[in-house]
């Protein structure tokens, strides 16, 4: 019985992901080898050129979600690190208070606080229209509608998945082993860069893993701030599903994206000396 | 068993059997799993008799809009409980027709109830997947008396149901141009303004493929609803230059509204009765159908499949095609009625109504947005008639403009 109790108590996870998990992927995978449609039904025929049909319309979306989800990971780190180095070292007593807050804006539905951007960057709006009057800025200057507002906010939405992370791994960095390397004439640079840094990688390692991804295949922000030239592949996944009723390729394309977000994070852990991607992200 | 022991030598390796047992399910799994398709005939008369002869009042009705579709007071509904004791639940659920049948299509699919006693979709392709899919209870007409006797001619001859078999609209809406006076200094009378380099990143399409497809076609001269396949790739064409040129700003759902009244598109593609709306607010924003034609759609009402009430349903349906109930209903939504009744009684109305009231009403007895005349009718064009082949090469052509 005692050695039946761990298998016992990991049942409850295995049936989640059972059911939750590898269930509909298996029939997604099913879904896009099939040929059909809504009305007549879809039937399975392994027509593997769903997906070069696929890829071969929206290639240009793919790369473009590929590069704003790694922009707008590259802008996270640049703005995130120093924010949980702040905390994990001068917050103090306050910590638990900054990490709140930072926490805060979550209690309000993501759609709505990316509609709010709409409203505060609105062209002739509380920020762009005041600056106008004053004749700081053109008048046809804008934000919405181009790559920098939709990259901005996938930033804004992700932020916190950065820091939260990097902030965990910085705060386990004793302080003593900075001192110790002082002791031994290490300036503070050096200091950073030989130790805390490489301790805090695998905060890093795991906040770019929890934002690359989600951020690449969001939809909203695309769709909320972007123009007509900024379609993501997460709307053409959406529109494919729930306009055209094109399930095969709209479950074609959703393989893709996993099968290339998979292979960049496999090469990204390989690049950070990370064998284990798992394990480096559970650190 | 402890690991250490050297496997079998003969047959299979234990490990490598499990695998191959696990490929040849998964297998199994990928080519079970299928989405089946649920093309259905048409209910036969007497079957359709015989559904509604099984059915009783059961008390409750359970109707699912879209957003500011009905006054803030529910008034309508109010009296309807009133009048015939059955209460109701009204919930403002559809945004949009493709995420609405999206959402709907696979509970339907499953044979399970939406929950939903009522709902209302316009007459787009989705209404015609409900209708093709077998997802909409066939109405009993000798239970619509007031739909029978109230609802205008053209309301009851409908291409896309024709006999009101499956569906009753609700109201309907005109698409033309809606324009920020504050920016837009010239009188917009044709479409091609929408395509005038002077405008250049100030102008708002629709993402909608029938929507942005039927006003590519009007902008050269084709009439949508007896268009080709040669006249939709034109029209992309001509679309697809309009954005390559910088001049879109961008394809919009709903949210056209806020920007055009906000400044940060100076026109755009419009619905009448969001504009009407502004209006009254006082906001600077005015509406024209183009002169080379606009797009008028109906949002109907339809019973799902599987619906716990359809009786109250039914009567509910009927109910709102009382002209008082219809003029209530339109004198907040500003659409137009499928009761013309209902201009006569706000004609009524603004003549012992006062001040703001009075002026609010008299401009919507007068406007060709509420109540268009026969001219206005003979502008207006519906959507293209799709099949589902069809369907396949017109979304492509226009989603490619809308979703470079």
């Amino acid at each position: 019985m005692r050695r039946l109790t761990p298998y016992l108590l990991a049942l409850p996870g295995w049936m989640w992901l059972a059911i939750f998990l590898i269930v509909p992927m298996a029939a997604m995978a099913s879904v896009s080898l099939q040929s059909g449609n809504a009305i007549d039904g879809f039937a399975m025929t392994f027509s593997v050129s769903n997906y070069s049909d696929a890829l071969g319309r929206y290639s240009t979306q793919l790369v473009r979600s590929l590069l704003y989800g790694g922009m707008a990971t590259v802008a996270m780190l640049a703005i995130g690190y120093p924010v949980a180095y702040w905390i994990a070292f001068k917050g103090g007593r306050r910590k638990s208070v900054y990490l709140f807050l930072l926490l805060l804006p979550f209690f309000v539905s993501f759609v709505l606080r990316t509609i709010s951007w709409n409203f505060l960057l609105a062209d002739n709006g509380i920020l762009f229209g005041t600056l106008k009057g004053w004749g700081l800025l053109p008048a046809d200057f804008h934000v919405l509608a181009t790559t920098f507002a939709v990259v901005g906010g996938l930033t804004y939405n992700w932020l916190p998945f950065m820091i939260l992370p990097i902030y965990v791994a910085l705060e386990r960095v004793d302080p003593r082993v900075v001192e110790a390397a002082q002791d031994l004439y290490a300036t503070r640079t050096a200091a950073f860069r030989r130790v805390v840094l490489p301790l805090s990688l695998p905060g890093v390692f795991a906040g770019v893993l929890m934002t690359f991804v989600p951020a690449t295949a969001d939809p909203v922000n695309a769709a909320i701030l972007g123009g007509t030239a900024n379609t993501m592949i997460g709307n053409i996944i959406q529109t494919e599903y729930l306009t055209n009723l094109d399930y095969p390729t709209a479950s074609a394309l959703s393989f893709t994206l996993m099968g290339v977000l998979l292979v960049g994070i496999f090469v990204y852990a390989r690049a950070l000396g990370t064998e284990n991607v798992l394990e480096a992200a559970a650190r | 068993m402890n690991p250490r022991l050297p496997l079998p030598r003969h047959g299979l390796p234990r490990r490598e059997a499990f695998r191959l047992a696990g490929l040849s399910a998964a297998g199994l799994a990928l080519a079970a799993c299928g989405v089946q398709g649920q093309k259905a005939a048409p209910p036969k008369a007497d079957e359709v008799q015989d559904f509604w002869s099984k059915q009783t009042k059961n008390g409750k009705v359970v109707f699912a809009n879209w957003p500011e579709y009905m006054p803030e007071d529910k008034g309508p509904l109010e009296k309807f409980a009133k009048d015939t004791g059955i209460s109701y639940e009204y919930k403002e659920v559809i945004q949009e027709n493709a995420d609405f049948f999206g959402k709907v299509d696979p509970v339907l699919r499953a044979g399970q109830p939406l929950g939903y006693d009522i709902v209302v979709m316009t007459n787009g392709i989705q209404l015609q997947h409900m209708i093709e899919l077998g997802y909409c209870v066939a109405l009993d007409h000798s239970k619509l008396p007031n739909f029978a006797a109230n609802a205008g001619q053209k309301y009851k001859e409908r291409a896309y149901d024709p006999g009101n078999k499956y569906t009753v609209p609700y109201t309907s809406g005109v698409t033309g141009i809606a324009y920020n006076t504050k920016y837009v200094k010239d009188d917009i009378t044709s479409i091609q303004a929408l395509f005038d380099p002077k405008y250049k990143g100030r102008i708002g399409m629709m993402a909608d493929a029938q929507e942005i497809g039927n006003f590519g076609m009007f902008a050269l001269g084709i009439d949508p609803e007896k268009s080709t396949e040669a006249d939709w790739k034109k029209a992309g064409d001509k679309l697809k230059e309009q954005r390559d040129n910088g001049l879109v700003r961008k394809y919009y759902d709903q949210s056209y509204i806020d920007a055009v009244a906000k400044g940060d598109i100076w026109l755009s593609m419009a619905w009448s009765g969001d504009v009407f709306q502004r209006q009254l607010a006082g906001e600077p924003v005015k509406f024209v159908v183009p002169e080379e034609g606009g797009t008028i759609w109906t949002d109907n009402m339809l019973i799902p499949k599987g619906a716990a009430n359809p009786l109250d349903a039914l009567m509910l349906m009927d109910y709102l095609y009382q002209p008082a109930v219809a003029a209530e209903l339109d004198e907040f939504i500003q659409f137009v009625t499928p009761v013309p009744a209902v201009q006569d009684l706000l004609r009524e109305k603004a003549k012992t109504a006062k001040g703001e009231d009075k002026k609010a009403l008299e401009q919507m007895v007068d406007s060709p947005l509420m109540f268009p005349t026969e001219a206005d009718y003979a502008r207006l064009r519906g959507y293209t008639p799709l099949d589902n082949q069809q369907q396949q090469v017109f979304n492509p052509i226009f989603q490619s403009v809308t979703q470079a």
